[in-house]
């Protein structure tokens, strides 16, 4: 089942989160749910003089293990069966640094009552690589997928040409993950990967908050690349699904368009764009592999 | 979904300014609290919301997507939306997930109120 939302919608508190149920589960000495959530009018009060860094923040948060260092620049190492161009050096880029609408797609599946959130996370979390559908490699670390990593990507985008780009692992916990995308992707923002527990059964899903990163990027979402990619992670859960032992994983996609507006300031992170370095970088290949057998073939016959 | 441990109360100073004071767990869970609190400070007089993170306990992905929708939230009634009270990690998730390009960040409420960064 495919949904899609008008443009001006603003995307609910429940759409947005990845690990809510983690979240859910109060640590002790923490506010108690009920009496503590709400907001109060505002009140004509003088401004508190709040040092920034209370005796309480000297503790490190509960959350410092889930998230990635920060970093500048993405540094690569060399990954087996992918070309590994497009990321080293690229900065990360989020919904803010985007340029085309800003979307937020759900893909979720109900994974039944037997499978824990942290099951399904953890199975993820370790194969993520071979539940993407054929023709698309993701080069990530041996170790599974843990915060501060930089995987690598060649995806199919037809005409025999691999789309070369990377993603970060920004946050990972037992119930959600979150990849965030480098300059020259798709898209700008991140996606989320996150299990919780619905009643009595676990509910598993992918959400996307993205914008297209260029004005090329944007054409191409438009002109079916938001239909490609709602089959990819569609795919990808549906075989998630049948490892964690479901007879017939079932879908369901929602796609919101949280922000019309498209940034056109940020239209020049075309010259990042990894889909047109990609079909260069296709193209030359060749001429750059002749090239250097000659520079070798130079340096023995002068050696 | 479980109710968020999280709570939010807001200040008005001035005519135009409004303080979310935020206590708690920010994740999606807290989305309704987040925008209750939003409707509460973000009046058509208000152009500018500070978020004082100094109660700030617990924050995932889902919670820095909430900041990210409460900005185009924010950027749609043309309203400034700045923070302070962040401790050296989140001020540090706020660098990495690039949101300090659009919510600027203060060591203080004073400066905050003043515009003035460090």
């Amino acid at each position: 089942m495919t949904e899609t939302a008008g443009p001006d919608k603003v995307a609910t508190a429940d759409q947005i989160g990845l690990s809510a149920r983690e979240a859910a589960a109060p640590p002790p000495g923490t506010i108690p749910p009920h009496s503590a959530a709400h907001a109060v009018p505002p009140q004509a009060v003088p401004p508190q003089a709040v040092p920034p860094h209370s005796a309480a923040q000297a503790v490190p948060p509960r959350d410092s293990a889930s998230w990635a260092r920060k970093v500048d620049r993405l540094e690569v190492d060399h990954r087996s069966g992918v070309r590994g161009t497009n990321v080293a050096g690229r900065r990360l880029t989020g919904p803010v640094q985007g340029f085309g609408k800003m979307w937020q797609k759900t893909y979720r599946m109900d994974a039944g009552p037997e499978i824990t959130p942290e099951q399904a996370i953890a199975t993820w979390r370790e194969h993520f690589p071979e539940f993407w559908p054929k023709g698309n490699r993701f080069a990530g670390a041996l170790t599974g997928i843990n915060p501060g990593d930089v995987a690598l990507l060649d995806l199919s985008i037809g005409g025999g040409v691999k789309l070369s780009t990377g993603v970060f692992v920004l946050y990972a916990d037992a119930e959600s993950f979150t990849l965030m995308t480098p300059q020259g992707h798709m898209f700008a923002g991140w996606i989320t990967f996150s299990a919780e527990r619905e009643g009595d059964t676990t509910a598993v899903q992918a959400q996307v908050l993205m914008r297209a990163n260029d004005p090329l990027y944007e054409i191409a979402m438009t002109l079916g690349g938001h239909r490609k990619e709602d089959k990819f992670w569609a795919a990808t859960l549906t075989a998630l699904g049948r490892r964690l032992g479901l007879p017939d994983p079932s879908v369901k996609t929602r796609s919101t368009c949280v922000d019309s507006k498209r940034q056109w300031r940020h239209s020049r992170n075309i010259w990042h764009n990894s889909m047109v370095r990609s079909v260069l970088q296709t193209i030359s290949a060749p001429l750059v592999g002749l090239s250097r057998l000659g520079r070798g073939m130079n340096s023995t016959t002068n050696g | 979904m479980n109710a968020p441990a999280i709570a939010m109360d807001v200040r008005r100073v001035g005519e135009t300014t409004a303080i979310v004071d935020i206590r708690g767990e920010v994740t999606a869970a807290c989305e309704p609290v987040l925008m209750s609190a939003y409707e509460a400070a973000g009046g058509p007089a208000t152009s500018r919301l500070v978020l004082n993170f100094g109660g700030l306990e617990y924050m995932n992905s889902g919670g820095i997507g909430m900041l990210v929708t409460l900005l185009v939230r924010a950027n749609r009634q043309r309203q400034q939306l700045a923070a302070y009270g962040l401790s050296e990690h989140y001020r540090e998730i706020f660098e990495l997930t690039r949101l300090d390009e659009a919510i600027t960040i203060y060591d203080s409420e004073e400066s905050a109120l003043h515009g003035v960064v460090r």
